[in-house]
């Protein structure tokens, strides 16, 4: 038995990315996580749900520049402030508009950027 | 209304062993709004996947946290393992099956003792504790470890649970139910304990749902969601209903994990009637490429593994989400507007593991 | 003095370990390990403290937490690294966030290797640790008669 193979992932544009989002929130499901990823000089964001009852988990995938502004999501779903901070933290993803900012000082860590390879800082 | 102060917590406190800050706001003795920072022990080890093949990582990813330390290992095994389409064997799933729930059981002693150390039932901490060791003892004499024991690889686990050992392990898991028995009831029924933790930090069904929270500490609120039922190893082939309460405070989390614990020790004892004979492992080549999530219940919550390569021996990516950092939004939520009396209460009910959630 | 060494109490503080060290040292003052024999009491309370034990690595956050609180404790005082991560780093070495080993940040006099480090050597590493703490004592006395004559 191996239930992991449903999980789907979906692309989406950036653009129709809090519309998704807010669709999702409407359905009852749940923030599951929230990453980003670095791939040939984009990123990779995956933006997860689980609707509790029937175990179903789909992944929002957003592939965008390094300096492309992405809408915060904290207004429609507030748990997500967390993620949203680790990705801007560690990648450097610039995320607009979070509810509670903590201006890169989630970690606290001295390196800036440290998930992203050197050249690209 | 009173004078607002602002009083810190941690991130060195009696009741945590681990560094957590917190900035409580507070309007005479109420907390009115809380400022979590974290940071203390992040070390940042997602990034190790540079400078470590996706076979070591394993043990990399075993040290995300000591409690959880097998389920972490098990879960970024499984990741690797559906990337790569490997099926490993029957009698290897029930195995990390058992430790996985011996691994629950020593935890959720664990948290008992700490929540009786945390309202000052010193005694009933060092009971709860003792019973840990019989545990403890079971997974030392199966594995050679006791907290952090290693056992996982891709592919497969790295020892035997002999039929002796199987034996063994029945004996002494009667043993500790019975022991749960007798503390359970000083836990449950014991009034000053039932003072502390009756009525305390009441987080309502749609509240939990809304903030993510997950675990033990979201099905205390009525959620019934447990990753186990998903059916990954062999749980599938195994009879278990998840333990939800409808109260949603921190007596109803203090009861589903004393009933978790009953659980478990069923679920073990049906995995060794069941268990297989046959191999351990199976032998693994080749790179990882392709990308993967995957949810295992731990004991906390769900925890989630994301794997992503691109055919080489390193992965591109290991994400771990712990359930800690889930269940982070609904503690600060839960912390507004309780007694500053409370707050050592509140924070351990969501059994917090700071290094698990900031790895 | 005299009373003062035979029972040292001790501070645990949580470096940036992953957990494991950290409940072993819990479990060596239940019942099972029982360190509370050689009069150690586990106190949150640095200015009550006499034996500082440490587990996990250094990183840039915890490390002023660290020194303030060896400053805070009252001389003499022995500091014991718990586990190959306060050790050297450890595992973690490599990652971007850790500096390494406790003795970056403070003097540490007795090293506790192993992970997680087992209750025993924990016991071992506290007994030597109880050893050096009288021997300062003694010493620290000594100073102290001396600048009085």
């Amino acid at each position: 038995m191996r239930p992991n193979r449903e999980y789907k992932i979906e692309e989406i544009d950036l653009g129709d990315l809090l519309l998704n989002v807010l669709d999702r929130k409407n359905r009852g499901e749940r923030i599951s996580q929230i990453c980003a990823a670095y791939v040939d000089g984009k990123y990779e964001l995956s933006y997860s749900f689980i609707q509790d009852g029937l175990h179903r988990f789909t992944t929002l995938r957003v592939i965008c520049d390094l300096d492309t502004e992405v809408p915060s999501i904290t207004e429609i779903y507030p748990m997500a402030v967390f993620y949203e901070n680790e990705m801007k933290e560690l990648y450097g993803v610039n995320v607009k508009y979070i509810s509670l900012d903590y201006n890169n000082k989630l970690y606290r860590i001295e390196k800036e950027t440290p998930f992203l390879p050197k050249e690209k800082k | 209304m009173g004078k607002k102060s602002i009083v810190p917590f941690g991130p060195q406190h009696p009741v945590l062993p681990e560094p957590i800050h917190l900035d409580l706001v507070l309007e005479d003795e109420i907390v009115t709004n809380v400022i979590p920072s974290i940071g203390f022990i992040h070390r940042g080890l997602e990034s190790l996947t540079e400078k470590k093949d996706y076979f070591e990582m394993v043990y990399v990813a075993e040290r995300t946290c000591g409690i959880c330390s097998f389920g972490h290992g098990m879960g970024y095994c499984e990741a690797v393992e559906e990337v790569m389409d490997v099926e490993i064997p029957d009698r290897a799933k029930y195995l990390r099956t058992i430790w996985m729930e011996l691994s629950r059981l020593h935890s959720h002693l664990l948290w008992l003792g700490l929540l009786a150390d945390g309202f000052g039932f010193e005694s009933l901490f060092y009971q709860s504790w003792r019973i840990r060791e019989r545990i403890l003892d079971l997974i030392e004499l199966t594995t050679g470890g006791r907290v952090i024991f290693s056992v996982n690889k891709v592919g497969g686990v790295l020892k035997d649970i002999t039929p002796d050992m199987l034996k063994h392990i029945l004996t002494e898991l009667d043993q500790v139910e019975a022991d749960v028995r007798v503390i359970e009831h000083t836990f449950l029924f014991d009034y000053s304990v039932q003072s502390r933790l009756k009525g305390v930090g009441v987080l309502s069904r749609k509240q939990v749902h809304m903030l993510g929270a997950v675990g033990p500490f979201a099905r205390a609120s009525g959620i019934n969601i447990d990753m186990r039922s998903l059916g990954y190893e062999a749980y599938g082939d195994l009879d278990f209903e998840p333990i939800v309460s409808s109260d949603g405070d921190s007596y109803a989390r203090c009861e589903v994990r004393i009933h978790e614990i009953y659980q478990s020790i069923d679920i073990i004892r049906q995995a060794i009637s069941k268990i297989p004979e046959g191999e351990l492992s199976v032998s693994v080549k080749g790179n990882v490429k392709g990308e993967h999530f995957v949810r295992i219940e731990q004991p906390r919550g769900e925890a989630i593994y994301y794997v992503k390569g691109t055919g080489k021996l390193y992965l591109d990516r290991l994400r771990i989400r712990t359930p800690t950092f889930a269940n982070l939004p609904a503690l600060v939520e839960m912390l507004k507007g309780c007694n500053y009396a409370d707050v050592p209460i509140l924070i351990l009910t969501i059994d917090p593991c700071i290094s698990c959630t900031e790895r | 003095m005299a009373k003062v060494k035979r029972s040292p109490w001790v501070l645990h503080y949580d470096g940036s370990s992953c957990n494991g060290c950290d409940i072993e040292v819990l479990a060596c003052l239940t019942p099972v390990y029982d360190a509370e024999r050689f009069g150690i009491i586990n106190t949150g309370d640095p200015l009550q403290a006499d034996i500082f034990l440490i587990t996990g690595g250094i990183n840039s956050q915890n490390q002023p937490v660290v020194k303030q609180l060896y400053e805070q404790m009252s001389n003499p005082k022995v500091v014991v690294a718990v586990g190959t991560c306060a050790c050297t780093g450890g595992i973690f070495k490599e990652c971007y966030n850790i500096k390494g080993g406790v003795d970056t940040t403070i003097p540490v006099d007795i090293y506790v290797p192993g992970c997680a480090a087992r209750p025993q050597s924990i016991i071992d590493g506290l007994v030597q640790a109880i050893n050096l703490f009288e021997k300062r004592c003694d010493d620290y006395a000594y100073q102290l008669n001396a600048e009085g004559q």
